[in-house]
């Protein structure tokens, strides 16, 4: 067969357990030589595990995986660029304090005498740069150059150093503007037409059809299949990577009840032109109170990015924020949680919980922080405090003592939302507050978020799961590639519609 | 070479301190003639000869992103070990030296191997390094020992002119060949460039497949040989040794590393540098004795500010030149620490 020549790489029957999760089952991937290969799917789709048994960062359970018609072991990052694969991550790997050409080198620096020859590296490493079209002064520190021309350094090498068969190239266009995209893609074309195989990590699906051959799908850490671009159409993708079938789709029950909509007539939170340049364009939002709005998107759509934005982790460059009537100076968590604004970010372990504190200490953080570290609570006042929301929120937890580490995901998410609540906010934003965590806690927090609502206060719900958002969400932000598409509410707001839209068709 | 001299950005800290060392010392001489000679300036190396073998030690672990507490403890071990195995055991010191330089150089192996493989913080391992030398110190006498050995004497005393009269003593040419093999292994080895590129991030230097685990264990080698030579070399001066000897010198060596222009955080700087960091403690002690009025504590205080200044403008300038990049601070994508579905953060590499 002409075709299995074509093929540089297998991977068959990949799966990798970690505890309490099933990150990649029996999936399949190959590569041909000069293609260059999309790998989609959303969070937790197993996309970076399949990358890091390939690049010998973590071993399989099992699964073989074939190079050049060999079956090979890859045991480290180390031998896997000896083997021909490298990795070009989106959080540059490189030293910013090193000089390009350093960066470019190093680990195999041309020596005289057992020296490091450094002209001779200079040179070697512009001209390595030129051949991408890249002509800079290489004996600056990398970290005085922007971050395209660091990629482009990674990208070189890759390139140098692994003399590489595959290169992967993780999300490298995330932090890139249109014209270095453009640049990107060009060093991508050429690579493509030397008979490098790339595979390409995007959440971008323009970028997908514009230069990609194949596309892998994955979706918790399944492989649902692989396709030729051309016979794909946007929108079959996006219910690949999504999961929903569109006939499916289309027989949802519109009898989905409609809460009773009483929102008050001034806007709690108005966004104008609010934007900031690398994270998302600007748009334009209105959250009144006792509505939940959800946002829907494909992960680096720009979902995560607003929030940051309304909570203050990042400063806008653009546009105007006012809250409760007043525009709001001061950008910082702090100053948000003391307007009443509450964040349950994405990433629960790393932003959210503290693993080692009670749920008791968990609960009454945030609370304690409005108050000022000065006036504390009794003892007695936040085991109230704790035993209330752990009644509530029916979090399920042996003691109010029990260090929060030891809980199951869902009640570890309640624990956050207990955390916020217990400070009154009138503005809650939740992150996937849903992600990984089982059906029957995730129920219970989407009937929370809507009790919440019709409390009066205001909640913007943010998730990868259409369904979920459509059924708590009064209205439907519509995001694509960092920018807000449109706003759907009522009758338009149907998974169908919500696809094509960040879909583009 | 005449690639670490040709003006740039980041050579500003240590023009600085060069531009500091030389005009405060022009100044020092036009206001005491007896600074003007020859010997005074010999002098400067000759009485810290021990703190820059140690600071150019110590220079290369604060760039590898690492620190060393117990350089100051190494080296009063190394003086009563070695004062007691001249005296009391009766080694030569043909053999003695080579003994200590070899127990720095393990001790450092020691730590370093600590650091690196249970990723202990090196600030807790030096610590405890430190505690455990000045300890150790102490264990072998309680009381100062005088050396008496003819050849370490002869070391202590011999001359070596320069000009005219003026000369140095043997341990400043030690402290030279220290600082050449020290450039030499920055600027032009791997293992140097990996020390960097350590410093600079060292999640990435073991991605681009740098031997980081040998390089860290090598540098604390390294500082520990510096430390014990240093050791030898205070020892040689005062020809005795004595648990108490170079207490909190560490520090004075870091602050002699930072006003040398590396940075505290690891990945720039320069062994070059640590010289003039070295001078500068010098000279402000010199200012201080032809003063003669003022308390030799003013050395401290001034040093001290002067710490403060470097670590004040180097912020700045880090934070000036990420600016002119363009970088923004890096938002970290919750999948590029590869969540797993439940939010699970998969071990990735271990941080320490």
């Amino acid at each position: 067969m002409a075709e299995s020549d074509q093929v540089i790489l297998t991977m068959t029957g990949i799966s990798r357990a970690f505890p309490g999760v099933q990150a990649l089952q029996d999936v399949d991937f190959n590569l041909r030589r000069g293609e260059i290969h999309a790998l989609m799917g959303e969070n937790g789709a197993g996309k970076s595990t399949l990358i890091k048994v390939l690049t010998g960062v973590e071993a399989p359970d099992t699964g073989v995986i074939n190079l050049d018609g060999k079956e090979v072991q890859v045991k480290s990052p180390q031998h896997a660029q000896d083997l021909g694969i490298s990795t070009v991550y989106q959080e540059i790997n490189l030293c910013p304090n090193l000089t390009v050409a350093e960066n470019i080198l190093i680990g195999r620096e041309p020596r005289r005498a057992g020296r490091i020859d450094w002209k001779r590296m200079n040179a070697e490493a512009r001209e390595i740069l030129l051949r991408l079209d890249v002509d800079i002064d290489v004996t600056r520190t990398l970290g005085s150059y922007s971050v395209a021309i660091q990629q482009m350094a990674a990208i070189a090498r890759a390139l140098e150093i692994a003399s590489a068969k595959i290169l992967i190239l993780d999300e490298p266009t995330s932090s890139l503007d249109a014209y270095e995209t453009s640049q990107l893609f060009g060093v991508m074309r050429k690579l493509k037409s030397q008979g490098t195989a790339v595979i390409f990590i995007t959440h971008f699906i323009d970028q997908v059809y514009e230069i990609a051959d194949r596309i892998t799908v994955l979706r918790n850490g399944k492989l649902v299949g692989v396709y030729d671009t051309a016979a794909l159409t946007h929108l079959e993708l996006i219910s690949n990577m999504l999961g929903r079938n569109l006939v499916e789709l289309e027989n949802v029950s519109k009898s989905r009840t409609r809460r009773a909509q009483s929102f008050s007539s001034e806007p709690l939170m108005q966004a104008r032109e609010l934007g900031s340049t690398g994270a998302i364009e600007p748009f334009d939002l209105d959250l009144y109170a006792g509505e939940v709005v959800g946002l829907a998107g494909l992960l680096g759509s720009g979902r995560t990015e607003i929030a940051s934005l309304l909570f203050g982790i990042d400063k806008p460059d653009h546009g105007t924020l006012t809250y409760d009537g007043a525009v709001v100076r001061k950008y910082s968590p702090l100053a948000s949680i003391a307007r009443g604004v509450a964040l349950s970010p994405e990433d629960r372990k790393a932003a959210g919980i503290v693993e080692d504190l009670s749920v008791r200490e968990n609960i009454v953080l945030a609370m304690q922080a409005s108050r000022g570290w000065f006036r504390f609570l009794s003892s007695a006042k936040q085991t109230e405090i704790a035993d209330k929301y752990i009644k509530l929120l029916n979090i399920v937890t042996p003691s109010p003592e029990q260090p929060v580490k030891n809980l199951s995901g869902g009640n570890q998410q309640k624990v956050i939302l207990a955390r916020w609540l217990a400070t009154n906010p009138q503005l809650l934003i939740l992150d996937e507050p849903t992600r990984g965590i089982d059906v029957g806690a995730k129920a219970e927090i989407q009937k929370l978020v809507v009790a919440l609502a019709e409390e009066g206060k205001a909640c913007i719900f943010i998730s990868s799961e259409l369904d979920e958002v459509l059924r708590c969400s009064d209205r439907v932000v519509v995001l694509r590639d960092q920018e807000k598409i449109t706003e759907l509410a009522g009758d338009e707001m149907n998974e169908t519609l919500i696809m094509q839209t960040i879909a583009g068709s | 070479m005449n690639r670490s001299f040709k003006i740039d950005r980041k050579f500003v800290p240590l023009l600085a301190t060069v531009g500091l060392f030389t005009i405060g010392y022009i100044l020092g001489a036009i206001k005491y003639p007896g600074m003007a000679r020859p010997q005074t300036f010999f002098n400067l190396f000759i009485d810290n000869a021990f703190l820059l073998i140690a600071a150019t030690g110590l220079t290369l672990v604060i760039i590898s992103g690492g620190i060393d507490l117990s350089v100051g403890a190494v080296i009063a071990l190394t003086s009563v070990v070695a004062a007691d195995l001249m005296e009391n055991v009766g080694l030569s010191s043909l053999v003695v030296m080579p003994l200590m330089l070899l127990m720095g150089a393990a001790f450092g192996a020691l730590m370093g191997g600590i650091i690196h493989y249970f990723k202990v913080q090196p600030f807790i391992v030096t610590l405890a390094g430190m505690f455990f030398a000045r300890g150790m110190a102490f264990f072998v006498s309680l009381d100062a020992i005088t050396i008496t050995d003819p050849i370490y004497r002869s070391l202590s005393l011999a001359r070596i002119h320069l000009i005219g009269k003026a000369f140095v003593s043997v341990h400043v040419i030690v402290a030279f060949v220290v600082l050449a093999v020290f450039m030499y292994l920055a600027h032009l080895t791997r293992f140097g460039r990996t020390v960097y590129a350590m410093g600079g991030n060292e999640q990435s230097a073991r991605l681009m497949g740098l031997n980081v685990g040998r390089t860290k264990v090598m540098v604390y080698t390294l500082g520990g040989f510096c430390s014990a030579l240093a050791g030898l070399v205070f020892s040689n001066n005062l020809l005795s040794g004595h648990g108490l000897y170079a207490n909190g010198l560490e520090m004075e060596a870091i602050a002699a590393v930072i006003i040398g222009g590396t940075l505290l955080t690891g990945g720039v700087g320069y062994v070059f540098g640590t010289m003039f960091g070295v001078l500068v403690n010098g000279l402000i002690q010199v200012l201080i004795i032809f003063n003669g009025e003022l308390s030799s504590w003013w050395t401290r205080i001034v040093i001290g500010l002067l710490t403060l200044v470097f670590i004040l403008v180097q912020s700045t300038f880090t934070s000036w030149q990420r600016r002119q990049a363009g970088i923004r601070p890096t938002r970290k994508r919750s999948d590029a620490v590869a969540t797993t579905s439940d939010g699970a953060v998969v071990p990735d590499t271990p941080t320490s």
